[in-house]
């Protein structure tokens, strides 16, 4: 009886003692990984903020010994930054909220009701996210060049469709009927979402006199908080860093993820004209300020989504786990 | 046709087709007619006119040309798939690992949850593509540039290396592991969705087992591989074809498909090669679901 007594608080020592080395174990994963993915960010901090003076001084490791925002001001004037910014956002918004309300829609309609052919019509949902998006590239561009549904165009205009390459048509009308980048992902999330949503709500609308598009704009979607946030978050974050589409679509329009991967050349070029050392071609700057520039240029260009990140981040961890992803 | 003569059921199903329209639409349009012609092109030769494009059936020479005759393509699409096979484990691993580690409770964990996903909201093929021709400017050639980022890491692996070889590990694991570590900022800025879907994964294990396992006294670590991973192994399946696709998505191979089509203008050849990655991806994807799907266990 002693004995096993003895032996239980025996185990009972060791799993305390195991939990806590797991904890401390826990720790320092933790710490050493959120390090791992803020060391990048803090370093084009440390850079944004550096005089030159400072590159050639080995012995600053982070924080640098003059401060200056000249960097900042030179990557703006190189990017263009602000109208930039305005252009990119009105974008993204655009499409991140006619992407959200079709989804949400085609999600409810896949979720709520029956009608024939309705698995064939999902299982067809999963396969726009399986097929590769280089397999429609070619296609789809020539689509835009010469837009003409069903050859309405040429019946009334009597032109060969209408071009419509570095417009910002071919994302919006791609987000607006549900197929623009990652829509399939969205529709499965909204789908899983309102599978789960109890039937009885939707019963007593019904009974109540609520058509079908009342139910779901009054009742439905203002409980949908969850994955909405969710897919409004990740439908604005991968269109803004979006270059598949937009150098597809758009290779010359004033937007943000095109001018940051030509930022390195822009800034070769531009640099000695701004400051003020001649513009000719032989003229270099010191390539080491070009790429102090351009880590300042990228920490602008991740900036505005990074504070967004800051405030919608408490919903969106909380969001993730009831959205229900899982099935 | 009058809407009042309809019963109920055929009612519903007329609303939930006018729900799902606007993808419809979108699905016949710029979904299924694109890859209907990408077929097409794939079979012929494509030259672009001013006012449009025509089309010569040339049968199956694009896809000959781009398997025995393109120098590259065959070279590319391996090296893809072995990037892909080294990829999908590491990436699993950490991120189930990374998910039960936020799930469990401790002091700050929505800020290292906040943390965690950071990198979902930073992982850009823009912003990496002008990170490393920063580099590639700043050293005149890519492959001091490549060295520089990796020395950037600060890490000396040579330790690790050794440390594991003493405790009689194979080479190829050992190989792995360094690996995994001078990369784990690309694991991690990879990892971000599949750790969503694992810690939703995780919300749904009801806790009353959890309870159970510990007053039978079971340990963290029995717990996992008892409790946490049977409960979780469904997903493994959707996390896995979704790192698969996900992988694929800024490769080479990508880059390859795109500069065939609008830098050498060679639109039947690019549509070729597309189809012949989708059906490796397709076959991939048949056998990765089988194969898993037989271990993968069922709750209910």
């Amino acid at each position: 009886m002693d004995n096993e007594i003895v032996v239980l608080r025996m185990q009972k020592a060791r799993n305390k003692s195991i939990e806590l080395l797991w904890s401390i174990f826990r720790y320092i994963l933790i710490i050493g990984i959120s390090f791992v993915i803020i060391y990048p960010l803090l370093q084009q901090i440390s850079v944004a903020i550096k005089d030159k003076t400072d590159i050639y001084n080995p012995t600053i490791y982070m924080i640098p010994v003059h401060f200056t925002t000249e960097n900042i001001r030179l990557a703006m004037s190189v990017l263009n930054y602000w109208p930039l910014l305005k252009n990119t956002l009105l974008f993204v918004c655009s499409t991140t909220l006619l992407q959200a309300a079709s989804c949400a829609l085609a999600g409810y309609g896949f979720a709520r009701f029956t009608f024939p052919g309705r698995n064939i019509l999902f299982t067809l949902v999963i396969l726009t996210i399986l097929i590769p998006s280089s397999t429609l590239m070619v296609p789809m561009y020539l689509h835009f060049r010469n837009f003409d549904v069903l050859g309405m165009v040429n019946l009334f205009s009597g032109k060969e469709g209408i071009n419509m390459l570095n417009t910002y048509w071919p994302s919006l009308i791609t987000a607006a009927l549900a197929n623009g980048l990652k829509s399939g992902l969205y529709i499965y999330i909204f789908r899983q979402f309102f599978r789960g949503m109890p039937a009885e709500i939707e019963e007593a609308a019904l009974i109540d006199g609520a058509g079908g598009f009342r139910t779901f704009f009054t009742i439905m979607l203002p409980n949908a908080i969850p994955p909405l946030i969710t897919v409004t978050l990740f439908a604005f974050v991968w269109q803004y860093n979006d270059t598949f589409y937009s150098s597809l679509f758009m290779s010359q329009s004033n937007l943000m993820a095109i001018k940051i991967a030509s930022l390195p050349a822009d800034a070769n070029q531009y640099l000695p004209g701004i400051l003020g050392v001649g513009a000719g071609s032989n003229v270099k700057v010191d390539p080491n300020l070009v790429s102090m520039i351009v880590d300042t240029g990228i920490l602008l260009a991740i900036a505005p989504l990074v504070v967004m990140y800051l405030f919608v981040q408490r919903f969106f961890v909380e969001s993730v786990e009831r959205t229900g992803v899982v099935g | 046709m009058n809407l009042r003569r309809l019963t109920l059921t055929q009612k519903r199903a007329f609303l939930g087709v006018a729900f799902i329209m606007p993808w419809l639409l979108g699905f016949v349009f710029l979904f299924a007619t694109p890859l209907i012609q990408s077929l097409r092109f794939s079979f012929s030769e494509l030259k672009v006119a001013p006012g449009g494009y025509s089309l010569d059936f040339i049968g199956l020479k694009n896809f000959t040309n781009a398997l025995s005759i393109d120098p590259n393509y065959n070279r590319i699409l391996t090296e893809s798939l072995t990037e892909m096979a080294w990829n999908v484990p590491m990436i699993l691993f950490f991120s189930l690992f990374t998910a039960a580690m936020l799930n469990s409770k401790f002091k700050g964990r929505p800020i290292a949850r906040a943390v965690f996903f950071l990198p979902v909201i930073l992982a850009s093929g823009a912003v990496a593509a002008a990170q490393s021709s920063g580099l590639i400017q700043l050293t005149g050639s890519s492959e001091v540039a490549q060295e520089l980022g990796l020395a950037q890491n600060g890490f000396d692996p040579l330790s690790l290396v050794f440390m594991l070889s003493d405790a009689g590990m194979p080479v190829w694991f050992i190989n792995y592991i360094v690996d995994a570590v001078q990369r784990i900022y690309e694991i991690i800025s990879s990892s971000g969705v599949q750790i969503l879907i694992f810690l939703a994964a995780l919300q749904s294990v009801p806790v009353t087992m959890y309870e159970v396992a510990k007053m039978e006294g079971a340990t963290p670590y029995e717990t996992f591989w008892k409790i946490t991973f049977p409960m979780v192994s469904p997903l493994i399946l959707t996390n896995i074809i979704y790192t698969i696709i996900d992988s694929f998505t800024e490769s080479q191979l990508t880059r390859t498909i795109y500069t065939t089509a609008f830098q050498a203008q060679n639109f039947g050849l690019s549509a070729a090669m597309s189809w012949i990655y989708t059906v490796v991806i397709s076959v991939i994807l048949i056998v990765v679901g089988i194969l898993v799907s037989r271990k993968v266990f069922y709750y209910n």
